[in-house]
């Protein structure tokens, strides 16, 4: 186990470095000075050199990577250009949006997708098995901020069950605050949990054809003790995997969400700084949303090792 | 391929429903975006503001938007953007990514390993998040984002092939041809690339789908195609000021898009049938 | 005392390609504490035997006419009785003795479970019960090897491990489908004799599955000869080999290697292959393949006749079959 893990810890931090030069250099390459947006077309050449002197841009590339990643590790990320607050701030505050929005689209796709995958693949091609394939074969094929328009249309301007948008802040009481995230999360729960529903259901349909299933039902094992003892766990390793890069998607997904809900969160923090050439708020926010993937990934190989006691063997 | 051959796959296409499903939808899809260069049932591009927020009619089958444009005319010629994106995106992705894939399998040692990693790597960044940052630098627009899609799009195809690829030089064919002294440039082009080809082609379809998914999401967001060039994305992006006047503007571009998704999907799963019966199980 | 008798046995299968009958109007009788063998190539309908005796057949599998174990048809049990049976009173080793230990659980927890179901152990009692079974099928430092997960173990100990499992409910019947087949040749013999030793002092009856009659001829009693789902010869061990009758069984023991064979000299072997279960001819199975078939062959089932009162055999040309054994054999 510890040689398993202190390699896949490696391989964090390599991709983790790796991902922050290619910031970098994406930000290094984006056209447009900063100095200009932030002060505008009519601004006098010296000005802008001053400013460009303040916020350090006049430094070497190698010199401003460090002192990024220096201040990364100390949590000083310096001021936004356009807010002129510090984007850690902003940040913390993008979170509080983004982050219980992830989780909880993560937490109802999981759902989801076990409670459709496992019924249908224990109801295998009887009706109610290929209709929910049906649907899900759908729900894959729907854009998500599609299908956030159309719950906003539905639950919002018809039935008016919740806010078409916005944010109360969670100042406002905890169920107001959920209650504007709930039809994001719904909207990005669907179509990630019909896809995972599929991967659960076919893997849970193949692990049932292996040997040590029968051999469990040669015990006396009834039907359904055989599913949830012998099948569910052997199963949930391709489900694993996908749930992992999914996480990524989902994360990212919230950009868009936000986008249709009027969500201040890290999605609209990005995409307004982009359209600032905030750099300094761009690279920082992509590299958080890049970490956040490659770390629960990390811990996704790592419950691997949990699940799957052969791996432990193979890796040390 | 003998006569006998061809028959027996085509006999086996039209015996897979999804295959039939996807291609039907796929082919009328096709259809609206070649129709759509000669004729439209109205003006697509036209402002005619006395005509706008007109309800369906026989004129306009599914009503006009706040410029009086004809709705069914601008879904139509959408299709068009929607094919383009997913054609050049996908040929983007598939001639790098195979050739990546073919190349990093046949030299194998750390050629391998550093397209490999590098291919590892992007996967720490999904799909729109590459899209946004490469569509920062180009600026938005139309071929920026098919270009952000088409190079996220190889090392998916990298991946894939270099698997396969290497499956296959296991084989005790290929081994009997290195043995008979035939280059790896060859034997790849004789042996490799025939025998991966088909799961190469349902993946191609896959990415099709997920290129017109992630098209519509950055012309949503307004990085991707700019007006006037209608596009699904956009159609629906600027639906949804208006939603509460007129909520229908903003199911229609959604349901194509889904339509397209969907026959894409289907079709893909419906060629994995055919083409890899190892791969499809019976049910 | 009769303790397993099955009764015109059929088993059908709906496939792909139409209904399939793998199985046809099978009788089997077996004793208390006797051991019987099931002969026969892949595809003959031994393992749907096996797995119709445990009410296991695959979704598409239906069983019909009568498996009675001590009077009671099993075929009328619900799926919760016959849960109380399996592993209790009928047990069953498996020939991949590698996939068929559940990977992520240790194989003490594996045991442990039939004792925990079948006999209500606690947790406690059953790891020491596991203990001493691991102990009786021979595997080294049993208290420590409870906690290994199967990819520890070599094949070898994977099936003695299965076979603990099928012993830890003292099960009336130990049903064995080509328990070594995929074993090394020097661990055939140890898991055989080990079977053999277990059965004789616990007192089981055995149901031995083989495509292997030397493996048959050591290890059984009585012996069926299955080709094409049916019947085709059965009595008692030792009056089968001395008197191989219908043509198949001739052509099985002509396909064995024998001591002090040539080395240049090829096996003999019956041509033609398996039939397709779901085209089988509507008389005799074998047809395709015998040489001394003729018409009457292909269009009546030959029905079992007595040879003795320990032998019985289907075949219409019972006397060819015999003249010819006895004039140098069937196939040359």
């Amino acid at each position: 186990m510890s040689v398993f893990f202190v390699k896949r810890f490696m391989t964090l931090l390599a991709t983790l470095f790796g991902a922050s030069v290619v910031i970098f250099l994406v930000m290094e390459i984006l056209p447009g000075d900063p100095a200009l947006v932030i002060l505008g077309v009519d601004a006098t050449p010296e000005a802008t050199a001053a400013l460009t002197k303040e916020l350090g841009l006049d430094r070497p590339a190698l010199e401003r990577y460090f002192t990024w990643i220096s201040g990364l590790l100390v949590g000083e990320l310096g001021n936004s250009y356009a807010y002129k607050v510090p984007v850690t701030e902003l940040i913390s505050g993008a979170l509080k949006i983004t982050f219980p929005l992830a989780i909880m689209s993560m937490a109802l796709s999981v759902i989801l997708a076990l409670v459709i995958g496992l019924y249908a693949a224990a109801h295998h091609n009887k009706a109610s098995d290929v209709t929910l394939m049906g649907i899900s074969q759908l729900g894959i094929s729907i854009p998500n901020f599609w299908l956030a328009v159309l719950l906003v249309l539905f639950f919002a301007v018809n039935l008016r069950w919740f806010p078409p948008g916005g944010f109360p802040g969670w100042e406002e009481g905890f169920w107001p605050a959920v209650r504007s995230l709930v039809l994001p999360a719904v909207a990005l729960a669907t179509v990630q949990g019909a896809m995972l529903a599929r991967i659960t259901r076919s893997s849970v349909l193949e692990v049932y054809r292996e040997d040590f299933v029968r051999t469990a039902r040669a015990k006396g094992v009834s039907r359904q003790a055989t599913l949830w003892g012998h099948v569910l766990r052997n199963a949930m390793i391709p489900v694993l995997t996908v749930m992992g890069i999914q996480f990524g998607n989902l994360l990212v997904g919230t950009v868009i969400a936000e986008n249709v809900f009027h969500l201040p969160g890290l999605g609209s923090t990005v995409l307004k700084a982009i359209n600032n050439r905030d750099i300094i708020v761009v690279e920082n926010v992509v590299l958080l949303l890049a970490a956040i993937v490659v770390i629960v990934n990390f811990f996704v190989d790592i419950l691997y090792a949990v699940v799957d006691p052969r791996l432990k063997a193979h890796d040390i | 391929m003998s006569l006998a051959n061809s028959q027996s796959f085509f006999a086996r296409c039209l015996r897979s429903r999804s295959f039939v499903v996807g291609g039907v939808i796929t082919a009328f899809l096709l259809l609206c975006a070649l129709v759509s260069l000669f004729w439209t049932p109205g003006e697509a591009f036209v402002i005619t503001v006395k005509d706008r927020f007109k309800g369906p009619s026989l004129e306009h089958w599914l009503g006009t938007d706040q410029f009086g444009r004809d709705v069914a005319s601008m879904l139509m010629t959408g299709t068009q953007n929607s094919i383009t994106v997913g054609v050049v995106a996908v040929s983007i992705g598939l001639f790098a990514g195979v050739a990546l894939g073919l190349y990093a399998s046949a030299k194998r040692g750390w050629t391998e390993e550093l397209i490999m990693r590098f291919s590892d790597f992007s996967f720490a960044f999904p799909a729109i998040l590459s899209a946004i940052m490469i569509t920062a630098i180009l600026g938005p627009g139309g071929v920026n984002s098919i270009i952000a899609i088409g190079i996220y799009n190889i090392p998916v195809f990298a991946r894939l092939t270099r698997g396969s690829a290497n499956a296959i030089w296991t084989r005790e064919y290929v081994m009997a041809s290195r043995a008979s002294g035939k280059g790896k440039f060859r034997i790849t082009v004789e042996h490799i690339l025939p025998n991966i080809l088909s799961i190469i082609i349902v993946q191609a379809t896959i990415q099709f789908a997920l290129a017109i998914l992630a098209e519509a999401a950055l012309s949503y967001l307004g990085l991707g195609t700019q007006p006037p060039d209608p596009s699904w994305g956009r159609m629906l992006n600027e639906a949804q000021t208006l939603m509460f006047l007129q909520p229908m503007q903003a199911v229609y571009p959604g349901a194509a898009i889904a339509l397209a998704v969907f026959g894409l999907n289907l079709l893909g799963d419906g060629l994995r049938d055919v083409l890899d019966p190892r791969l499809s199980r019976k049910r | 005392m009769l303790l397993l008798d099955v009764e015109n046995l059929n088993v059908d299968l709906s496939t792909a390609k139409g209904p399939a009958r793998a199985v046809r109007n099978l009788n089997i009788q077996l004793e208390k504490g006797e051991t019987l063998g099931i002969v026969g190539e892949s595809g003959c309908g031994k393992s749907m035997t096996a797995l119709a005796l445990m009410g296991l057949l695959p979704d598409n599998g239906t069983a019909t006419g009568a498996i009675r174990l001590g009077g009671e048809n099993l075929l009328d049990k619900s799926e919760a009785e016959m849960c109380r049976i399996r592993g209790n009173r009928i047990a069953m080793i498996f020939q991949e003795p590698m996939t068929s230990l559940n990977p992520v659980h240790t194989i003490g927890r594996q045991i442990m479970e039939p004792l925990r179901l079948h006999r209500g152990l606690d947790k406690k009692d059953a790891m020491e019960e596991v203990v001493r079974l691991l102990d009786r099928v021979g595997i080294p430092n049993p208290s420590e090897r409870v906690r290994n997960y199967p990819h520890q173990l070599s094949g070898g100990q994977r099936q003695r491990v299965m076979i603990a499992l099928a012993l830890s409910c003292a099960p009336d019947i130990l049903i064995a489908d080509e328990p070594t087949t995929a074993l090394d040749v020097t661990i055939q013999d140890q898991i055989l004799d080990l079977i053999q030793t277990l059965v004789e002092e616990e007192g089981m009856s055995l149901v031995l599955i083989s495509h292997d009659l030397g493996v048959i001829a050591e290890n059984t009693q009585k012996v069926v000869v299955m080709y094409g789902g049916t019947v085709v010869e059965s009595g008692n061990t030792d009056k089968i080999f001395d008197e191989l009758t219908h043509p198949y069984t001739q052509g099985l023991f002509a396909a064995m290697p024998k001591v002090g064979m040539g080395r240049n000299k090829r096996l003999t072997t019956i041509p033609g292959t398996v039939p397709d279960l779901v085209n089988l001819p509507k008389g005799c199975t074998f047809t395709d393949r015998c040489p001394i078939a003729t018409d009457a062959c292909r269009d009546t089932v030959p029905a079992i006749q007595d040879m003795s009162s320990t032998h019985q055999v289907a075949c219409h040309h019972m006397q060819n079959a015999i003249t010819a054994r006895e004039t140098g054999g069937l196939y040359k």
